[in-house]
């Protein structure tokens, strides 16, 4: 059992990191953008870079904020 | 695309995993026993080669837009994980990774670690040390190669880049047999961190149904664009005032 929780535990730090959150956003994104390009007709190529720039943003702002 | 660019973000993506690995062998090599971890990195060598060989293949006959997604989406992912830390390393918010203190940190370990003998292996430690390090080092290789290549449609490019680093970061290991302290590793994984959070920012949306202004050439202003956003980051946080930085991990996840 704790080997599977190892393993786990691995391959989550390995793909998501120390914030889960940017992964969220980043996938949000993703999902978003395709929502607009499928279904709305927009060529959405400047949504995934603006998610990832405030993601990036938002996750150094909660890592530093409590430590200035 | 031209290859070059290619070329140059893989060799540089992998010098990194290949300065990794390269610690964690001389530690076990240094202070253990050479023989054990020469055997160690064999056989994970003969791993990762399996797992290319069952892999790779594989991955050629996914369909093309789904792979863009979710490389596109892993390799976003990946990169501001790599661009988070450079960024709070550069700015003293946490502290900076070096290899010279992960060396003796693994060589402290190492020494204090008992000597068992079996299976043809003289010390099962250095065997272990070693075939860890490089197996984990070379997945990240593996990845970084097959992804970068396949979506690119030139592997032989991406494994040319690969091959180059880590033959230049062996080479140098060999030349002067300690851990590259010199490398400035904070400012390689800033630029990992950009180039990945680039190409996966471009392929994941590419996998979306994005059309990019001026196709592959939307690269060319993407990957500038990263680098100042996150340049602009690290000035966000010195102008902020002067952090005390945190201690670094015993452990840390390979290759961020």
């Amino acid at each position: 059992m704790n080997r599977i929780k190892a393993f786990g535990a691995f391959w989550y730090d390995f793909v998501i990191g120390d914030d889960w959150h940017v992964a969220a956003l980043v996938v949000a994104g993703l999902g978003l953008t395709a929502l607009l390009v499928h279904a709305a007709g927009v060529n959405a190529w400047w949504l995934l870079p603006l998610v990832v720039f405030a993601a990036l943003g938002w996750s150094l702002h909660r890592a530093t904020r409590s430590r200035t | 695309m031209n290859a070059l660019p290619l070329i140059l973000t893989v060799f540089v993506a992998c010098a990194v995993e290949a300065v990794e690995a390269l610690t964690i062998v001389l530690a076990a090599g240094l202070t253990r026993e050479w023989k054990s971890t020469f055997q160690g990195m064999a056989v994970a060598l003969l791993v990762l080669a399996v797992v290319t060989a069952a892999v790779g293949p594989a991955i050629a006959f996914l369909p093309l837009t789904a792979l863009r997604l979710v490389v596109g989406a892993l390799l976003a992912i990946f990169g501001l994980q790599w661009l988070r830390k450079a960024v709070l390393r550069a700015t003293g918010y946490k502290a900076l990774h070096d290899e010279a203190s992960a060396y003796l940190r693994e060589v402290a370990a190492a020494k204090a670690a008992p000597k068992t003998a079996k299976r043809g292996v003289n010390d099962w430690y250095a065997f272990t040390l070693s075939f860890k390090g490089v197996l984990l080092e070379g997945l990240e290789v593996v990845f970084i190669v097959i992804t970068f290549g396949d979506n690119q449609h030139n592997l032989g490019a991406a494994a040319i880049g690969a091959a180059a680093a880590i033959a230049v970061v062996t080479l140098t290991g060999i030349a002067v047999r300690a851990p590259l302290a010199k490398v400035p590793e904070n400012w390689m994984k800033f630029a990992v961190g950009v180039m990945l959070t680039s190409f996966g920012t471009f392929w994941g949306a590419e996998g979306a149904g994005v059309n990019w202004p001026g196709n592959d050439g939307a690269l060319l202003v993407l990957v500038p664009v990263v680098a100042l956003v996150s340049a602009g980051y690290v000035l966000w946080l010195r102008s902020r005032g002067p952090a005390a930085a945190a201690p670094a991990p015993q452990t840390e996840v390979v290759g961020s």
